[in-house]
């Protein structure tokens, strides 16, 4: 059984009514994966016996009717750590690393009775936006497996779109929910920063970073999110906000004198008219439910890209330090020193890309280029916040395209990569100004008949109205329904 | 602004990460790095005079704990991670440079 036409509610009833066991549902992830991974290639390691362990102890148990994801078989990034469960990173310098703790959010599913099935591929260390610049394996999306799933949480989209699973944890630094979500036609939030913790998720850049789903519904993402998000000790950073009940409020959800501010930057040049005219589309389809779309100008848009690949680069360069082949993960082999063991060790287990945003923020930071390029960064990091924050005085969200294109073809742009980074162009402002950002099926290509995500942005902590926003479209339209037709479906 | 990185400097900016490259990867290297860094000359034309820098967009003041250790437990599952061990401990190659003997 793919876990296609169903939610988290209707399997929540069908357990809790015995109509189906956790058992049931476990296996039939399980042979969903087994039916569909050898051609996507979403997953880096599975967790079957601890997960049907786990099963059959809440079967035991019976089904908490207050815990609506009790059960229910779930995936998780393996940039995210798990006791006991192989965690890589995709990366070579890993390969072997099992977590002795789990992060917090992965102990707040377990406690929430979810069940991880495993653990889904992206590219190394969570930099790329295609899954290619994973150690082991490139995933492909399930629409045309020529394709690329989009990146870096590449592995969740798939395996969600795949039907493996409802939801899939991911991580955002710089578009790496959103833009999977727009590829693979499901939906992917990445919420504010300091909604969810980070404890236990390999740091990338730190200041960036934000861990939210991917999901087939924004009903599903609204009640996954509920159990993740909160306050941690264990992360300063973790906003001491409360959680709102994302899915109660939905039941109030409506578009009528939602003010939509639509940015004249995420049209024209550089994004593909397909997107655009599926998009536009999406806007006047709000229009027409009574919302109120403006036109808008975020003139720093353009600088995004290069602030981003500056300051993420330079946190990058900061938080890698710790790989030196001492403590876990690899070493190189007959190293005759300690200077050897660092840099053979680094140097034999980071891929090029790693290595090239390492070197990045190595130079932007170094002496003599610190003011000129890491210094110049934050203060256009400050002026491309100054700008949402403006538009968002007078507006609830902003909306637009996800992604400047469609899935591309598998090996099209990774041997070029600055191209590659203007794949980043929609979704990196809103990591550096720490807003909420979503991304919704809004329609197909004309042109290739793939999925076209729309993404929602909302102000800092106001995950309610993106979904709201979110949750009205989808509740009208059927794309989120539509589903790849890959073998082993049924 | 607009210089280029050049291949010393690249060499140079490898030693401070702990990376090394060959001749080779370097001829494929460098024109990538100048490539994306031709993307940051953009920056360096906006004016900026005023503008505080943005280095987090957290709002969360430090917050203070006391430091207090609390065993693991898990001495094994920690040493099982290292690449090398030797009666509970874990092992490193020597410090001092072995290979001008």
């Amino acid at each position: 059984m793919a876990f296609y036409n169903t939610d988290v509610a209707q399997l929540h009833d069908d357990l809790v009514n015995k109509r189906v066991s956790a058992t049931e549902l476990t296996k039939a992830a399980f042979k969903q994966i087994k039916a569909t991974d050898d051609d996507v290639k979403a997953f880096l390691a599975l967790n079957e016996e601890a997960a049907l362990d786990q099963a059959a102890k809440l079967d035991q148990a019976g089904i908490d009717p207050d815990q609506p994801l009790a059960g229910i078989p779930l995936a998780v990034k393996d940039n995210i750590v798990t006791k006991g469960l192989t965690t890589t990173a995709a990366s070579k310098i890993l390969a072997n690393f099992k977590p002795v703790y789990d992060a917090t959010v992965v102990e707040k599913l377990l406690a929430a009775g979810a069940i991880n099935v495993g653990k889904t591929n992206l590219d190394e260390f969570a930099m790329g936006s295609s899954t290619e610049n994973s150690a082991f394996q490139t995933t492909r999306n399930p629409w045309d497996l020529t394709r690329v799933p989009g990146g870096s949480s590449g592995g969740s989209a798939a395996a969600v779109a795949a039907g493996d699973v409802l939801g899939a944890l991911g991580t955002d630094t710089g578009g790496s929910i959103r833009q999977p979500a727009s590829f693979n036609g499901v939906v992917g939030m990445k919420p504010t920063y300091g909604r969810v913790s980070r404890w236990g998720v390999i740091a990338f850049a730190s200041s960036f970073d934000q861990v939210g789903w991917l999901s087939q519904s924004v009903k599903d993402n609204a009640y996954l999110m509920e159990a993740i998000a909160g306050a941690d000790k264990r992360d300063m950073t973790s906003a001491n906000r409360e959680v709102p009940n994302y899915v109660a409020n939905l039941a109030k959800a409506d578009v009528k004198g939602l003010r939509i501010a639509v940015p004249k930057e995420y049209f024209g040049d550089g994004i593909d008219a397909d997107v655009q005219e599926v998009v536009e589309a999406a806007l006047a389809y709000y229009e027409s439910l009574g919302a109120i779309v403006d036109e808008v100008s975020l003139p720093h848009t353009k600088y995004g890209i290069p602030a981003y690949y500056i300051l993420a680069s330079s946190e990058a360069s900061s938080n890698l330090q710790r790989y030196d082949g001492i403590r876990y993960g690899f070493r190189a082999n007959d190293v005759k020193n300690l200077e050897d063991v660092y840099v053979r060790t680094r140097t034999e287990g980071f891929g090029p890309e790693v290595k090239r945003r390492i070197m990045l923020g190595t130079f932007s930071l170094s002496a003599g280029s610190y003011d000129a390029y890491f210094a110049k960064a934050a203060k256009v990091r400050r002026l491309i916040t100054d700008d949402f924050n403006k538009i968002l005085k007078d507006h609830d969200v902003i909306m637009g395209p996800t992604a400047v294109s469609t899935a591309f073809k598998i090996g099209a742009e990774v041997t070029d990569p600055t191209k590659m980074y203007m794949n980043d162009l929609l979704t990196v402002t809103t990591n550096m100004a720490g807003l909420p950002g979503m991304s919704v099926p809004a329609g197909f290509s004309k042109e290739n008949g793939m999925p076209v995500g729309l993404q929602i942005i909302g102000k800092a902590f106001d995950e309610q109205t993106v979904y709201d926003a979110g949750y009205v479209f989808e509740q009208t339209t059927d794309f989120h329904k539509q589903t790849p037709r890959l073998g082993g479906q049924n | 602004m607009a210089e280029k990185l050049g291949r010393e400097a690249a060499k140079h900016v490898a030693e401070l990460a702990k990376l090394s490259f060959t001749d080779e990867e370097l001829d494929q290297f460098v024109p990538q790095l100048e490539d994306t860094m031709h993307l940051f000359d953009d920056l360096q034309k906006m004016d900026t005079t005023g503008v505080e820098p943005m280095y987090s967009p957290t709002q969360e003041a430090n917050v203070m704990r006391e430091d207090v250790a609390v065993p693991s437990g898990q001495r094994d599952a920690l040493l099982a991670n290292a690449p090398e061990t030797d009666k509970g401990l874990i092992k490193v190659p020597a410090i001092i440079d072995e290979s001008e003997d």
